[in-house]
């Protein structure tokens, strides 16, 4: 495999008239946290349909780990993890189900799903909640293991959309040390967010403007284009 | 990947979903039940022990006699003697009289020198149907009380109607209600609630996970709708049982017939859920759309409650595009005449085509939604 995870050329996505992703192109290396901004409605969660293979380009080119979304979706799907904005998680399995459920979709053969399930309870500090339901766990942790179940087959990248959307700074933080630690595993992370702070600690981003990528390069990159100080800045220069 | 342990992984989380929610339980076994012993017990055109009141204006033997008579059958209570005219109504107005027997002044001379006689029934339209079958009731067991009284010689030639129900002689309402019920149940639980667990998911936002999963599609809605369908069956043969041993509802024709034939509609309440789903993103769209669409029809329009025939045409056009209509004409057919297959034969077609056509709706809609 080469060492560009994601790779994108010319990506179309149109709805009727409407170009909702109009011909972007941008590359993910493997190990990188990728960050994909863009206001709402500017085409990131289409964009990001596409890549995850629940939505079929119009035209351009999409490789996936070495496989293009056109022909080979079902083999990408395999290979990805995918946590949405709202959690994946069944309030009324337990934090164990869940793992197993997840595990078991994946195809996870029963030894495998059960080191998984100790290993990710371990790590998470979960053991003494193993048995409650999800919905009785504080978000962060919930939050926490949501992640830990995408990451559950051991894909070689996944798609975070907007993790973090409404939690509070200190759950937001603990996330992130999460995604830094999984990224020095050598794992792929594409991200969405709308907190410009969580874009500093990205590797590398793109700020996608009316279905076209407005800008894109590492956070100094573009503060320094842009000569301003703050991500914030920058997002709302591009985006007015 | 092996497609079968993944499909167990599936059902297995959805039955935790099941055992897990009493709302989701007590829909499954509890209003089964409920529903049967309702439409059983309360919903009724028998009646037992009616409140009847007699103006006997003849006050002689021969109306005791009948009086007497009417009494005898355990099936009326007489409530008041009447002495007027005005009192009749007031029986009525308190809701405690169902009936009122005028018996006329000269009842007694008039039976005997064979001239017309005419005796008053009045009852409470208000409640039609328990009306009908009173004074029906009534009627019966005063001509029996004549034909007794003035014996056989008196009228060479009279003309006797013997009604006979076959079938269900007695007329009992449970037969009637069994095979709606099981049809109504079966749709609840087959097409309501997989549209509202497909809705659910959709709601929670987990269905997106599961997409972008490498489960197929059609895996994902069979695995969520296997549990459900196990479950309706078990409710068929539940109320099929509580029909037999509480209410004497027969199963005169085959078993396996009948068996067949509530799997096939379930297929097809089945296939009707799934298609709700691809269209309601929420689960109180798909319970909206399930009550309108589905469950008022099939209990209006389907024959169940109101005969079909007597519709106006248009009815009778959606009454026929209702799967249920089919569902419960083969089901009266094979559980009360004990007809085969050569009998509902063409029910039976409709219903597969039914279930065929939606399919292919639901299949349709999926893609869409996907591209």
């Amino acid at each position: 495999m080469s060492e560009l995870v994601i790779d994108v050329n010319n990506l179309t996505k149109k709805f009727n008239d409407f170009t909702a992703v109009d011909s972007i192109s941008f590359y993910v290396k493997k190990g990188e946290i990728f960050g994909f901004l863009g206001a709402n409605g500017a085409g990131k969660t289409t964009a990001m349909r596409m890549l995850t293979g629940l939505s079929k380009p119009t035209s351009g080119q999409a490789l996936v780990l070495g496989l293009d979304v056109n022909s080979s979706a079902d083999r990408i799907k395999k290979g990805i993890g995918y946590m949405s904005q709202k959690f994946s998680l069944y309030n009324d399995l337990t934090v164990k189900e869940n793992i197993r459920f997840y595990g078991g979709i994946y195809g996870l053969s029963r030894a495998q799903i059960k080191s998984k399930t100790e290993e990710i309870l371990e790590e998470l500090s979960l053991k003494d909640v193993a048995k409650k339901l999800v919905s009785e766990l504080p978000l962060g942790w919930k939050q926490r293991l949501s992640f830990a179940v995408a990451m559950v087959h051991d894909p070689a990248v996944v798609f975070l959309d907007e993790p973090t959307g409404g939690v509070d700074p200190h759950v937001r933080r603990q996330f992130w040390e999460t995604i830094y630690e999984q990224a020095s595993r050598g794992k792929t992370i594409f991200v969405t967010t709308h907190y410009m702070d969580e874009a500093e600690y990205c590797d590398r981003l793109s700020i996608m403007v009316d279905g076209k990528i407005g800008a894109m390069g590492t956070p100094g990159e573009l503060k320094e284009h842009y000569s301003t100080d703050t991500m914030d800045d920058v997002f709302l220069k591009l985006v007015r | 990947m092996n497609i079968l342990k993944v499909y167990w992984a599936f059902v297995k989380k959805e039955f935790f979903h099941i055992l897990r929610d009493k709302r989701t339980l007590l829909i499954l076994f509890g209003m089964p039940i409920a529903q049967v012993m309702i439409f059983g017990y309360a919903v009724t055109n028998e009646f037992n022990g009616a409140s009847l009141d007699i103006y006997d204006q003849a006050k002689d033997e021969l109306s005791g006699q009948l009086i007497h008579h009417l009494e005898s059958s355990g099936n009326f209570r007489i409530n008041r003697i009447l002495n007027s005219q005005e009192e009749i109504e007031d029986g009525f107005k308190s809701g405690e009289t169902k009936l009122v027997v005028v018996i006329p002044k000269d009842f007694a001379s008039d039976l005997s020198s064979s001239q017309d006689v005419t005796i008053q029934l009045l009852a409470d339209g208000s409640d039609p149907n328990n009306a009908n079958t009173l004074v029906q009731y009534a009627s019966t067991m005063i001509r029996g009380f004549e034909s007794k009284y003035l014996g056989k010689e008196k009228s060479p030639f009279q003309v006797d109607v013997e009604t006979r129900m076959l079938y269900n002689p007695q007329l009992k309402s449970a037969q009637n209600f069994v095979p709606g019920t099981i049809a109504l149940i079966l749709l609840i639980i087959s097409a309501m609630m997989t549209s509202l667990t497909i809705a659910k998911e959709k709601e929670t936002g987990t269905m997106e996970i599961l997409l972008v999963s490498p489960l197929p599609p059609a895996l994902i809605i069979l695995g969520k709708v296997t549990p459900y369908a196990l479950l309706a069956f078990l409710d068929a043969i539940l109320i099929l049982l509580i029909g037999y041993f509480v209410f004497e509802v027969p199963i005169l024709g085959s078993l396996t017939l009948l068996l067949i034939v509530c799997f096939l509609y379930l297929l097809v309440a089945l296939s009707l859920g799934t298609l709700i789903s691809t269209v309601s993103k929420t689960q109180q769209d798909a319970m909206m759309r399930s009550l309108m669409g589905l469950m008022m029809p099939s209990m209006l329009l389907s024959g169940f409650i109101f005969p079909l025939s007597s519709m106006p045409f248009i009815l009778q056009i959606i009454g026929s595009a209702v799967p249920a209509t089919y569902f419960i004409e083969v089901l009266k057919g094979v559980m009360l005449r004990g007809v085969g297959l050569q009998f509902v034969f063409w029910e039976i077609i409709i219903l597969i085509g039914m279930g065929a056509l939606f399919l292919g709706f639901t299949y349709k809609n999926f893609k869409i939604r996907l591209e």
